[in-house]
């Protein structure tokens, strides 16, 4: 026989507690880390102390004058976008074959453009350059740009696919019964419907291209260097002011872009 | 597959085989080479790797620091993504924007905030300095515990978003049910969406899982010079002591457990309640 429910439900409410404690401890510990850095590179002072001694927006303006840093950052600016380009036309492209097969080739396909993302990345930017030399070439911007491919286009081809299982396909043919061409459905049926996919899996393929570390260590050459490794250097040797206000920068626009995306793709949404 | 289809897959598929899995296939050749030239054979850089208790041990600490990060992440994460699929849309998307923000943000830039928060005068040093818990300032930075705390706060939308998806998807009348017929919060959870939602756990703990074994920066920056893993000796071995065959044989041994592993957490998908109906 049921027992009847009390009054009150210390059972249900410690529950809600312990587990809205947890989430808000995780939640600190989540934006603690980038509201920190934000501060800090707010300082007047020379050292990076926390709270900061001082406001002032010196250290912002040091970086116009800190020419390494800003080449490291057009490089990673071009190589993300070549290589956010090309992965979402090929992973769109191989999406939507993959999602209108239920052939084992189809989850083969689907399996191996997925497993960049479970294999180590260092591992695979080993192997692309004992690969590029054993076919005689050396490490150069095009090759950093396939290899950034490889790892990024996972984030498209996930994001798209869902999108696409979404799509209702008695939508395809009854485009294609009113005598369009496939090329003309896709593009006035198929890709309005999937674009919040592309652009959020996009988005991802971008951030994870900049910020590669793994893989640009391997196939960049000597003289280009990319942000993330030239502010890994920076941290390493002199850690200075100048690096926490590129890292406060760097917060500050990731933030608005995320933002954006959210805004225009529904990037929380599309990443479910 | 439809020859239409085929030719949509045919040019990710043609630079997959170029440029990944050609590239692995020489990976192994060369990790059985006796040199860089890859003329002569050899199995002495495995026997090397398995032999030499240096060795082993790094690729153990490696898999035990992410089951560390992994359990980590789920305590924190199972919670947030059962308070946000109880939240309403708009809470929900902050509480969600709030968990991928950490992975966002550049490796490099998340990484030094923390060696800021836990470096010897740092944030964290200040605060229990400060509340008198400790005379002397703790030790966080270049110790495994601090290696832990970074990788599970950037891992944890990898652990977070696949478990809210399933459980978005379980009928809250099950749950309703189960307190319906007498069982309280705590043994609702317990016996009705814990194992409801397995499959999202697996699939979190996998993606996690893989994150963090791998995650070079993090691992070296705040683990620093006396914690190495396996992603940190691979770079060691191929561009410091530029030994190519035996990093590719390190490489190889650690592809394949990170692979086996991922392996076995996917069998336990089917055990899950889901896959047996």
């Amino acid at each position: 026989m049921p027992r009847p429910r009390p009054a009150t439900d210390w059972e249900a409410w410690s529950l809600r507690a312990v587990f809205m404690a947890l989430t808000a401890i995780a939640v600190v510990f989540l934006i603690g880390p980038s509201l920190i850095v934000l501060l800090t590179s707010l300082t007047a002072s020379q050292s990076l102390r926390f709270p900061p001694a001082g406001l002032s927006l010196r250290w912002y303006v040091a970086l116009l004058q800190a020419d390494q840093m800003q080449a490291a950052a057009w490089t990673s600016l071009v190589v993300a976008v070549w290589t956010t380009l090309i992965s979402a036309v090929l992973g769109t492209a191989a999406a939507l074959a993959i999602s209108r097969t239920r052939s084992a080739l189809g989850k083969a396909f689907d399996m191996l453009f997925m497993s960049p993302l479970l294999l180590p990345a260092l591992a695979f930017g080993f192997a692309a350059l004992v690969f590029v030399y054993q076919l005689g070439l050396r490490p150069s911007i095009p090759l950093l740009v396939l290899g950034h491919v490889v790892v990024c286009v996972p984030f498209v081809l996930r994001t798209t696919l869902a999108a696409l299982t979404q799509l209702d396909p008695a939508l395809l043919d009854a485009s294609a019964s009113l005598g369009a061409s496939r090329f003309m459905t896709f593009r006035r049926v198929t890709l309005p419907l999937i674009g919040r996919g592309v652009g959020a899996g996009s988005f991802l393929a971008f951030m994870a291209s900049f910020d590669n570390v793994p893989v640009s260590l391997f196939l960049a050459d000597e003289r280009t260097e990319v942000l993330p490794i030239h502010l890994w250097q920076q941290i390493e040797t002199n850690l200075d002011v100048r690096t926490a206000a590129a890292s406060g920068l760097i917060v500050i626009l990731t933030l608005l872009l995320m933002v954006l995306a959210e805004r225009f793709a529904g990037l929380t949404r599309q990443m479910r | 597959m439809k020859l239409d289809d085929f030719k949509l897959v045919l040019p990710l598929a043609a630079l997959f085989a170029a440029f990944f899995i050609a590239p692995l296939c020489v990976l192994v050749v060369m990790s059985l080479s006796t040199d860089s030239d890859m003329q002569a054979y050899t199995s002495a850089h495995y026997v090397k790797f398995f032999t030499d208790a240096f060795n082993y041990s790094i690729l153990i600490d490696t898999i035990l620091l992410g089951v560390k990060a992994t359990l980590v992440c789920l305590l924190f994460g199972y919670p947030i993504a059962w308070v946000a699929s109880r939240a309403g849309a708009r809470w929900q998307s902050v509480l969600l924007f709030l968990v991928i923000l950490p992975i966002m943000t550049s490796v490099v830039v998340r990484t030094f905030s923390w060696i800021v928060i836990l470096g010897r005068y740092g944030v964290l040093n200040q605060i229990v300095t400060g509340l008198g818990l400790s005379e002397e300032p703790l030790r966080l930075l270049f110790t495994e515990a601090g290696v832990v705390i970074v990788l599970a706060q950037v891992q944890m939308p990898l652990m977070v978003l696949p478990i809210l998806t399933v459980m978005s998807k379980i009928d809250p009348n099950l749950a309703d049910a189960s307190r319906a017929l007498g069982a309280g919060e705590w043994r609702t959870l317990w016996k009705v969406t814990l194992p409801l939602s397995l499959p999202g756990v697996i699939a979190g703990c996998i993606l996690t899982y893989s994150a963090c074994v791998t995650a070079f920066v993090t691992q070296t920056l705040i683990g620093g010079a006396r914690h190495v893993y396996m992603p940190l000796h691979i770079y060691q071995q191929a561009i410091g002591a530029n030994n190519w065959p035996f990093a590719a044989a390190i490489s190889v041994v650690f592809m394949i457990a990170v692979l086996l592993i991922v392996y076995l957490l996917n069998q336990l998908t089917r055990l899950t309640p889901d896959a047996k109906t």
